[in-house]
């Protein structure tokens, strides 16, 4: 009797056991035993447990390009003023100079002869297309004031470039120089007033000539 | 007066504008919406080891200095123009300092601060180069861009676009060369170049005689890179074309180009 209590308590405690066991394995906690302790080695006094810092510096924001939109008047020589609008992209290389692409567009209206003669037309499409890439220059930085507490950073620069137009079915070589304030609203957006002279050689009128045609626009500007 | 055949460009040179139009307006907005988003990213950050580092209002030499932030303060880069950087202060003031000043500020963990600025040892090893050419074609004006990749520092592919305007016709012309530079660790690199490409050139609408014309081209040319400052190079070249025509002789062209290219 004494050896069956034996017996039947020996297999309570194995299954017992085997269920911590398993139950420790199935939770994953078995391992977690703190490993025996590692004799120190002989002389070390301080163990450094600070591992060491991989630092990454984030990057640094540039804002070099400036993108936007302008629109104003244009002045097409023989063929009258009409609205202009269009787009330019800008990259600062220096705190000086700049360089820039421009496309705009104009309609032009009816010369003299058209209009007295009547029906005529020299040329049917009166859309004007222009691109130009430039380089500019900041000549004058500086501040302007408004009121009492505020300050605002603008440019004055100076303006030049190469180009192409497309007026009464040509394309034509354009040289354009000029000059434009910007005045920087924020860091990053800025405000626009530009004039420009657009001269091209033209022919449409008999005699060939170079034609000076100006333009005045406003504009706003996004620094990214 | 008859209808000249050039007005089928017509139309699509307004949709092309009205397309660029959008395209650099949506360019404006994604510029703007990071802006936004970039608020709240972490701003990188530099301890003043001079005895100050001066602030200035705007970005350039002439603004005045309104603020100054002492040895041992950290600053926070919020961002950079040319060479100039828009720092923060611990007080939260924000003011632009010169490249040559924020050089001598320190890293957190007490390092020097390293801007990378563009060497002659990274014109000779770029990877990537785009510019601007314009010059003389034949006695027309032509007008460039272009595009190239170096393969190694000494041979780079480029692809080419240009227009070309003249007094009796017009065109554009594409093209794809090889770029053969032998000292490409010299200030002033000369080059050979060999390429061929297509041109097509159109009279213009004031002459009745002539049709619209695309030609296959071949070119030879030589140049000189010259390395400027920073990113930046010169570029003057001439390249002798032949317009493979369609008819019994072909044409040759002599090219002059001069302009301006980066390089990344």
């Amino acid at each position: 009797m004494e050896s069956r209590f034996r017996v039947l308590f020996l297999i309570t405690l194995v299954i017992v056991l085997s269920g911590c066991a398993a139950t420790k394995n199935l939770f994953g906690i078995g391992d977690d035993e703190a490993p025996p302790p590692t004799a120190e080695p002989p002389g070390q006094v301080i163990d450094p447990q600070v591992e060491r810092r991989e630092i990454k510096e984030p990057a640094i924001d540039r804002e070099d390009f400036e993108v936007g939109a302008f629109t104003g008047i244009m002045s097409i020589e023989d063929f009258g003023s009409d609205l202009v609008y269009g787009v330019r992209l800008a990259y600062h290389l220096t705190e000086g100079f700049f360089v820039e692409g421009s496309i705009g567009q104009s309609e032009a209206g009816l010369t003299s002869f058209e209009s007295l003669s009547g029906g005529a037309r020299l040329f049917s499409d009166r859309t004007l297309t222009y691109y130009n890439l430039n380089l500019g220059y900041n000549i004058l930085p500086g501040e302007v004031f408004v009121g009492e507490g505020r300050a605002y950073n603008t440019n004055f620069y100076l303006i030049a470039g190469l180009g192409s137009t497309r007026f009464a079915d040509d394309d034509r070589f354009t040289v354009n120089f000029g000059a434009g304030f910007r005045f920087l609203l924020t860091d990053s957006i800025a405000f626009h007033v530009d004039f420009r002279d657009h001269l091209f050689d033209i022919d449409i009128l008999g005699k060939e000539k170079t034609s000076h045609n100006l333009e005045g626009t406003v504009g706003v500007t996004v620094f990214f | 007066m008859s209808e000249p055949s050039i007005t089928i460009i017509r139309s699509t040179s307004r949709s092309s504008l009205s397309t660029w139009c959008a395209c650099l307006i949506a360019l404006a907005l994604l510029a703007l919406t990071p802006g936004l988003a970039d608020a709240d990213d972490e701003l990188r950050k530099v301890a003043v080891a001079d005895p100050y580092l001066e602030m200035r209002t705007g970005p350039g030499r002439g603004y005045p200095i309104f603020h100054v932030a002492d040895r041992g303060e950290s600053v926070e880069i919020v961002m950079q123009r040319t060479d100039w950087y828009l720092v923060r202060a611990a007080n939260g003031t924000e003011g632009w300092v010169d490249q040559a000043e924020m050089e001598l500020t320190l890293n957190p963990d007490g390092s020097e601060v390293d801007f990378a600025r563009a060497t002659l040892r990274d014109f000779t090893n770029a990877k990537w180069e785009a510019g601007i050419l314009a010059g003389d074609f034949g006695g027309a004006n032509i007008l460039s861009l272009y595009g190239g990749y170096s393969l190694n520092p000494y041979v780079s592919v480029e692809v080419w676009g240009s227009q070309i305007l003249g007094n009796f016709s017009n065109g554009w012309m594409g093209s794809v060369n090889v770029v053969h530079e032998a000292f490409p660790d010299w200030r002033v690199s000369p080059f050979f170049t060999l390429g061929a490409g297509v041109i097509h050139t159109s009279p213009k609408s004031t002459i009745i005689q002539g049709d619209d014309r695309t030609d296959r081209v071949g070119h030879v040319g030589a140049g000189v890179r010259v390395y400027a400052t920073r990113q930046f190079l010169f570029r003057i070249e001439y390249k002798s074309y032949v317009v493979f025509t369609s008819r019994d002789e072909n044409e040759e062209v002599r090219e002059w180009k001069a302009g301006f290219a980066f390089f990344f």
